[in-house]
């Protein structure tokens, strides 16, 4: 599903500043990964170039079996829009529209009749348990509910992969728990699911984590608890 | 091209800010509104102008003497001359351009000169040729003009004016073939009129006493002297030219020096139209510059705000992005948005000043008569409302443009993690 080859990132800059530095990276589809590592390490960007929001130097990058390379600003935008779905851990729904029509938004961009995306957005609503909340606004709505309206908005495009950028950051511990409960169920439904944290009890339900650190796969090893093997490719980078 | 669901989005991002859609939509709605109600009004000062003039020919000219101021011919300078009806016929017989030729007689008007039995008032007297009424038209009220059997007849009848009747009659009184004496000779009414026009020339046409020209000239003992003539020339000719033609003819019949300009007067009324007419395009162009600078400084106002807005907005377009909203989705939604609000704010502008002059209109159209109130019809045409509209269209097409360009600037990566 998600292959990275070599990929080397850097801005530009007074002092340029490389922040992959060869990164390879496979991902299946199914997977349900997170990722990890401190601040700089990279994460973000390898995620920003995984949901085609930022483009890369040197290597290739396979999503679905599509080279991601030197995409036009509306190919990539239609790409994002077939392929990936978004979870931001400051929830980023639209104000001014309610719970349904921040739902039903992603469809619009691809085409489909009101009605229609409204109805389906009423029926991924009613998966988070939200039904009865949907002509309410953003700012009515609890941390816990907001995140599972953007998850309901990520799946309703029916994507191949999830990503979630800190998606339990700005949640309390219960409202954690719920959230990862639905990222979980999604990726049982056969989505993959890659998530960005810093929280090693969000990381302790994917079933694989990959550490960065400074722009290189520090470790990647499958989670005990799902795995009862050891990593397969239980790997130390060489620094 | 029509796509309900996209002006539904665009609507509901319109309504859903409805402060800042409102602050946008503001200037232009000012702007449509003054450019409305200047142009109405210029229409309405215009309107009113023409008003004043109308029934009056514009391609007149106008002919009266003075004494010589140069010797000529063996005749000393300083001599006192009169035009003479041997002229009319010169002028008649060799001018082609003329259309109506109308000389004139001017009798005195002492103190309650005109009378009918108990009744009297002071009024001038004037002899006319029956073409005068296509120079100066007039609105018979009473009868008929003088007409050519009266000038061939010398007949003693008179036409008056209206202020002249209602001195002399009862109200609703038919005064055909009544007697009235002016200046202490009797005359039988044949008609009473009024000047349609508030251009005059010797007195107001309502308080004169017309008589037949050949009448007049018989009755006040003047021979064959003619004491001021009027002209007009026929459509498409040119009065200066005409006026030219008729003085040289004059001169040269009654021996006065081709380069004597005080020895015969003479001013061309169309002269003072054109510059009427230059005044009021001047008006116009002045009130186009004024009302589409307003209209564009509105059109700035929306670009300024839209272009806060889209910095305000650059979370949200970040998100569509993300979600997928192509570069073009980002343009014509942010276009459409201002393009939209400059055409409601316009049209509810233009309704709002289209109804403000009405009322205006109306409330001029009830006064009595009489008023010294300068504007009619203070109305603006419909082109002019449908040009108003291109410009406004345009206008707003404009004010999204660098808006529109900066939002598609925004990358959604660097909009996203903007908190």
């Amino acid at each position: 599903m998600i292959h990275f080859e070599n990929i080397h990132k850097t801005y530009p800059g007074a002092q340029p500043l490389h922040v992959l530095k060869g990164l390879d990276l496979h991902i299946e589809q199914g997977d349900y990964v997170s990722i990890m590592g401190a601040s700089g390490s990279g994460k973000s960007t390898m995620l920003n170039i995984l949901g085609i929001l930022d483009d890369y130097d040197t290597g290739t990058y396979h999503l679905d079996g599509k080279l991601i390379k030197d995409l036009s600003e509306t190919r990539s935008a239609q790409l994002r829009n077939e392929l990936v779905g978004f979870v931001f851990q400051s929830f980023n729904l639209i104000n001014f529209k309610n719970a349904l029509e921040n739902v039903a938004l992603p469809l619009y961009y691809k085409g489909v009749s009101r009605k229609k995306r409204h109805a389906m957005a009423l029926e991924y609503l009613d998966r988070m348990g939200l039904k009865d909340w949907w002509h309410h606004y953003p700012n009515e709505l609890s941390g816990g509910q907001k995140q599972r309206i953007a998850i309901a908005r990520a799946l309703i495009a029916q994507p191949k992969i999830i990503l979630a950028d800190e998606p339990t950051g700005a949640l309390d511990s219960i409202t954690t728990e719920e959230v990862m409960q639905v990222l979980s169920d999604v990726n049982k439904e056969g989505i993959t699911m890659v998530i960005v944290t810093h929280e090693a009890s969000v990381a302790e339900k994917t079933k694989r984590i990959i550490h960065l650190k400074d722009g290189i796969i520090e470790s990647d090893l499958f989670n005990i608890p799902f795995n009862l093997q050891t990593s397969a490719h239980h790997e130390v980078s060489r620094v | 091209m029509f796509d309900l669901d996209k002006w539904q989005e665009i609507w509901h991002t319109i309504t859903r800010n409805k402060t800042r859609s409102f602050f946008t939509a503001f200037g232009v709605f000012w702007g449509i509104l003054m450019l409305t109600l200047l142009l109405g009004t210029g229409n309405g000062l215009e309107n009113g102008m023409k008003e004043e003039i109308k029934g009056f020919a514009t391609n007149s000219c106008f002919f009266f003497t003075d004494r010589t101021s140069l010797p000529y011919k063996g005749f000393r300078k300083g001599r006192n001359w009169n035009m003479r009806n041997a002229d009319m016929v010169s002028i008649k017989a060799n001018v082609s351009s003329l259309k109506y030729l109308s000389p004139m007689l001017f009798g005195g008007s002492s103190d309650n000169n005109t009378v009918r039995g108990d009744k009297a008032g002071t009024f001038r007297v004037r002899g006319c040729y029956p073409n005068y009424a296509g120079i100066e038209e007039q609105n018979v009220i009473y009868g008929r003009y003088i007409n050519e059997v009266d000038i061939q007849s010398v007949r003693k009848v008179c036409f008056i004016g209206k202020n002249v009747y209602e001195k002399l009659f009862n109200p609703g009184e038919d005064p055909i073939g009544k007697t009235i004496r002016s200046n202490g000779i009797y005359y039988t009414v044949i008609g009473v009129g009024s000047g349609l026009s508030n251009v005059q020339i010797g007195g107001r046409s309502d308080d004169m006493v017309v008589l037949p020209f050949t009448t007049m000239q018989r009755a006040y003992n003047q021979g064959d002297i003619v004491h001021f003539l009027a002209a007009t020339a026929k459509d498409g000719y040119e009065v200066g030219l005409m006026e030219e033609e008729i003085k040289t003819i004059i001169k040269s019949q009654n021996s006065i020096a081709p380069e004597d300009d005080r020895a015969l007067g003479s001013f061309d009324i169309s002269e003072q139209f054109k510059m009427f007419n230059y005044l009021f395009l001047g008006i116009k162009i002045l009130i186009w510059i004024v009302g589409t600078g307003t209209l564009f400084a509105g059109a700035i106002g929306v670009s300024n705000i839209m272009l806060v807005s889209v910095r305000e907005r650059t979370k949200e377009i970040g998100i569509r992005r993300a979600l997928g909203a192509r570069p073009s989705n980002i343009i014509t939604q942010i276009l459409n948005e201002s393009l939209v609000l400059t055409a409601i704010a316009g049209f509810v502008g233009l309704s709002l000043g289209v109804g403000i002059l009405s009322l205006f209109d109306n409330i001029i159209n009830n006064l009595p008569p009489g008023n010294d109130i300068f504007l009619r019809n203070i109305i603006i045409r419909f082109d002019v409302a449908l040009a108003a509209s291109f410009i406004l269209v345009a206008m707003g097409m404009l004010a999204g443009l660098l808006p529109a360009w900066r939002a598609m600037q925004i990358k959604p990566i660097e909009a996203l993690s903007e908190e």
